[in-house]
């Protein structure tokens, strides 16, 4: 097991220097010159050859990303913005708190929520308990998060004036950002769920558990549930980075000053700097809540774990 | 039970597709779905021909009005009418929902099908590619892609192109993993047939039920990343009309004049769901564990 | 069937006429018809017949497993020890079902919890039956694996750790961990390799004698009922048209149907050039022929087997045969 776990983050970690290549590519041979960007219009050119010297941008493209590259790992470093010369490290690790919180905030209710409500569906199939979860869900996959956030902050904070409309404090602050970015994963994980659910319970080895004179309650909890997880800890991660990028977006709304609003301002002023540097941190992130997931259905999944101490390759 | 397969074995001299047809038309809510997306398709084609306004014209003496006969859904900061501004603005919205799923489809369709059939070495450095693309949750990529390319709907698009190719590939991938094993190919191989025509004609219509499936939900999705982007103000720009765009504008006035975002993004919700209730239509009627 | 078979008071279960549809997307699909039979203590019984004739979904009423909807109980009475299983409440039935009746289930590859160790799976059944706690209730599991043939170490392990006829040993050891008065097995060769069938067979047969222990097995293939059981009753879309002794049977068999199926298997004594098929499908169960359900495909139908209804004949004491011209086919 523990054999696993390392030979996972070890593949993690050319994953992440692809997405760094790829982001710092993207970045460097995208039109328009740092240095002019820096010094606004109206700047010599002589004054732009000087900073290009400067921010070493005259070096070939493999040795600043190498050098890059190596400020990450060695310092934690991601150089500093362009346009207001402050160091993104403590940017990002300012804003990413919030931003986190409110991402992991809403993964805990989609799936504290989201199980138990397409369980219900599944097993109550056909019965208006059924029919109104899927209707509700429905409507949870096909609303944007923004506006979603929008409306709640109509109702709540502008006419019943019971919660904080906008910024970042204490819990109630939080409420309804996770309520926005928590809907969708709510309704998929429902619908994930119960239509796994249903495939389970049809499967034999439910028949064997009746066969045994087994109550349905434990039938349900211990035989259907645990085998009716599997694809939805696969799909765990993924969500999470559907409520992630949900919850970037939502931060406009709310201004919270997360990771999210840091990215739009940043795409704006074309700080390219501070973009790549969010981006590779998101990436970073992500991979490591891809990592837990992973190792969550190793736990699970005996066949899996078999895999793995067998030494043989995941099969996708 | 093993009656019942007997039923489902005479049913099969049905063709397949026929089958699917006529699941797909008895199920009632998929059945609303596909309607609601043909009524919103000639609202976007007729656009401006049943329009009651212009979309950009400003009426500086109606700013901020509330829905009134006149104009139904209000007028927004600049008197512009937001039902007016809600059908041109359709077209955007649709257009880039739809060409941004057929070109990650089309795209990550044909790299899946040579990553699975090929194998090796081919199937290995694709993969390995998509997983760097894949480390990135499909929005932030957007975002990435967009923040370099600059705002604006074409780069938008091209945005949603690249995030959605992964997913496809993926898909695209399994399936013809899946069939490649099966001996109708053997059959295909051992008639000498080339390596094109076995991919077009035997593997991508046995794989096609799944990418139908996942396309619909797909423009569902891509519409609504969009409408994020140009929230977020990546999108479409002022003063072209498009739901998310106008959801931005109007968020400034939410306090007095709700009417500006609320609109727009039942539109946005209306569409997503009718593309959702003719996905979830398709999958059940192309699924054939269902028999009921 | 008659009214001497009603009688008899040694019976442990016996099925009166039962009735058993499906409804799937308005059709009604006919699967058990009019079933009735019985078995004593210690002894087995065997129901053959084609795939779809509605083995298992008998099986499935008696244990009460059927999956409802679709399948629907029209009429009809299965009284076991004394009681009409029919009529007992869910929770009287879960009493029932591991305890006094089991089951082997077809495919053992599907059969079991892919989550779940095969010792605990076995140690379930027993904790629910059985007033014991867990350690006991593992212990008890683990001679169990003893007796089927497996190492009792391998208690913890999953079952993608086992092959096939392990996985039915584990099946088996599941069935028969509470003693149970009746075993039902449903065709649990049929999904194994042709090398360990018979092993698997012969230790079904000899635990059965070994626990004295009624059987019923489902099957399609009339070598197996040749070695285990002793009646045998064919079932034919659904109801049984031939019911005997198994040495009557094999000796004798009447039924245009049966005499198909023995015409069917390779003979190791007389040299055939073609084993002669039955001519025909079964019948859709969604729309049963009128009359006698093989009609169609009888080499000895009349007109009067098309239209009517064909009740049983005794063609010797305790051989019942669902035909009209019994003695026809005897001298075909």
């Amino acid at each position: 097991m523990r054999k696993y776990i390392v030979k996972r983050i070890l593949l993690m970690i050319p994953v992440l220097l692809g997405v760094a290549f790829l982001i710092f590519a993207i970045m460097t041979f995208t039109p328009g010159d740092p240095a002019s960007i820096i010094l606004g219009a109206g700047a010599t050119p002589e004054a732009i050859e000087e900073l290009q010297e400067k921010l070493g941008l005259n070096a070939p493209f493999l040795v600043r990303f190498f050098d890059y590259i190596k400020g990450i790992v060695t310092r934690f470093d991601f150089g500093t913005s362009y346009i207001n010369g402050t160091e993104i490290r403590s940017e990002i690790l300012m804003r990413f708190g919030f931003t986190f919180r409110i991402a992991l905030l809403s993964m805990v209710f989609a799936l504290g929520l989201g199980v138990p409500l397409g369980i219900t569906a599944a097993v109550n199939r056909n019965t208006w308990k059924d029919t109104t979860s899927m209707a509700v869900a429905l409507f949870g996959i096909s609303m944007p998060t923004f506006w979603f956030g929008l409306m709640l902050s109509i109702i709540f904070a502008l006419k019943l004036g019971i919660l904080p409309p906008s910024g970042v404090g204490g819990i109630e602050y939080y409420i309804m950002p996770c309520l926005a970015v928590s809907m969708s994963g709510i309704a998929s994980m429902a619908r994930m769920t119960r239509s796994s659910m249903l495939e389970v319970i049809r499967a034999d080895y439910i028949t064997t558990a009746r066969a045994k004179g087994q109550t349905e309650k434990v039938i349900i909890w211990k035989h259907a549930l645990k085998n009716a997880l599997i694809p939805v800890i696969t799909q765990a991660g993924t969500t999470f980075g559907i409520l992630l990028g949900g919850t970037l977006v939502s931060e406009t709304v709310f201004s919270i000053p997360g990771l999210g609003s840091y990215m739009v301002t940043s795409i704006k002023s074309r700080d390219y700097p501070a973009i790549q540097g969010s981006v590779i941190f998101v990436a970073a992130v992500f991979g490591v809540v891809m990592l837990v997931v992973d190792i969550l259905y190793t736990v699970v999944d005996p066949r899996i774990r078999a895999d793995f101490s067998k030494g043989g390759k995941k099969k996708k | 039970m093993s009656a019942a397969k007997n039923v489902k074995k005479q049913k099969k001299n049905e063709s397949m597709m026929k089958l699917t047809m006529r699941r797909l038309f008895r199920n009632k809510t998929a059945m609303l779905g596909l309607t609601i997306l043909v009524v919103l398709l000639l609202i976007a084609i007729l656009g401006p021909l049943i329009a009651p306004y212009s979309d950009i014209e400003q009426d500086l003496m109606n700013c901020y009005g509330l829905p009134s006969l006149q104009h139904p859904f209000g007028t927004d900061e600049l008197g512009r009418d937001i039902l007016s501004r809600l059908i041109i603005g359709s077209r955007a919205s649709l257009e880039i929902g739809l060409v941004s799923i057929a070109g990650s489809a089309v795209i990550g369709i044909i790299i899946g099908c040579l990553a699975g059939y090929f194998g090796g070495t081919v199937d290995n450095v694709i993969m390995r590619f998509m997983d760097i693309f894949q480390a990135l949750p499909p929005m932030v990529l957007a975002i990435a892609v967009c923040a370099a390319l600059g705002p604006g709907v074409n780069n938008c698009i091209l945005a949603l192109i690249i995030s959605g190719v992964p997913g496809f590939v993926r898909m695209a991938r399994a399936s013809v993993l899946n069939i490649r094993g099966m001996e109708y190919l053997e059959a295909a191989t051992a008639i000498n047939c080339s390596t094109a025509r076995i991919i077009a004609k035997h593997i991508l219509p046995n794989a096609l039920s799944p990418l139908i499936v996942q396309i619909t939900m797909g423009v569902a999705n891509s519409i609504l990343s969009a409408s994020s982007m140009s929230f977020v103000g990546l999108g479409v720009q002022p003063p072209n009309p498009e739901w998310g765009a106008m959801l931005s504008a109007g968020r400034n006035f939410i306090r007095n004049y709700p009417h500006m975002v609320i609109f727009p993004g039942v539109v946005i919700m209306i569409t997503v769901l009718a593309l959702n209730m003719l996905g979830d239509g398709l999958r059940d009627a192309m699924d054939p564990k269902l028999k009921d | 069937m008659s009214e001497e078979t009603k009688k008899n008071k040694d019976a442990l279960l016996s099925v009166r006429d039962l009735e058993v549809v499906y409804t799937s997307s308005g059709a009604v699909v006919h699967a058990v018809n009019g079933v009735s039979f019985e078995i004593e203590k210690g002894k087995s019984l065997g129901l053959v017949g084609e795939t779809g004739a509605g083995k298992t979904t008998i099986a499935k009423t008696i244990l009460g497993v059927l999956p409802d909807p679709p399948a629907k109980v029209l009429k009809g009475e299965i009284v076991f020890e004394g009681r009409d299983l029919l009529k007992l409440s869910e929770k009287e039935m879960r009493e029932v079902r591991g305890k006094k009746i089991s089951m082997i289930f077809q495919d053992p590859m599907t059969a079991l919890n892919p989550l779940i160790s095969v010792g605990d799976q076995i140690a379930e059944v027993v904790s629910l039956h059985e007033n014991c706690s867990n350690k006991e209730a593992a212990q008890k599991a683990m001679q169990m694996l003893e007796m089927v043939g497996i190492p009792a170490d391998r208690y913890e392990e999953f079952p993608h750790q086992f092959s096939g006829g392990m996985k039915q040993r584990v099946v088996i050891a599941i069935a028969l961990a509470c003693n149970p008065e009746l075993l039902l097995a449903d065709e649990p060769t049929t999904a194994l390799d042709v090398t360990i069938q018979a092993q698997v067979m012969d230790m079904i047969s000899e635990l059965q004698k070994k626990l004295n222990t009624s059987m019923i097995l489902i099957t399609h293939d009339l070598g197996v009922v040749a070695e285990s059981c002793d009646t045998v009753a064919v079932i034919y879309a659904g109801e049984i048209v031939e019911y005997a002794d198994k040495e009557e049977l094999f000796l004798n068999p009447q039924h245009p149907y049966t005499l198909g199926l023995f015409g069917s298997i390779p003979s190791l004594t007389d040299d055939v050039d073609r084993l002669k098929p039955i001519p025909g499908l079964p019948p859709n169960p969604e729309d049963l022929p009128e009359g006698c359900s093989f009609h169609p495909r009888c080499p000895h139908a009349t007109e009067a087997c098309k239209k009517g209804v064909v009740s049983y004949v005794e063609a010797a004491p305790g051989h019942f045969v669902l035909c009209n011209h019994c003695k026809d086919c005897k001298k075909a």
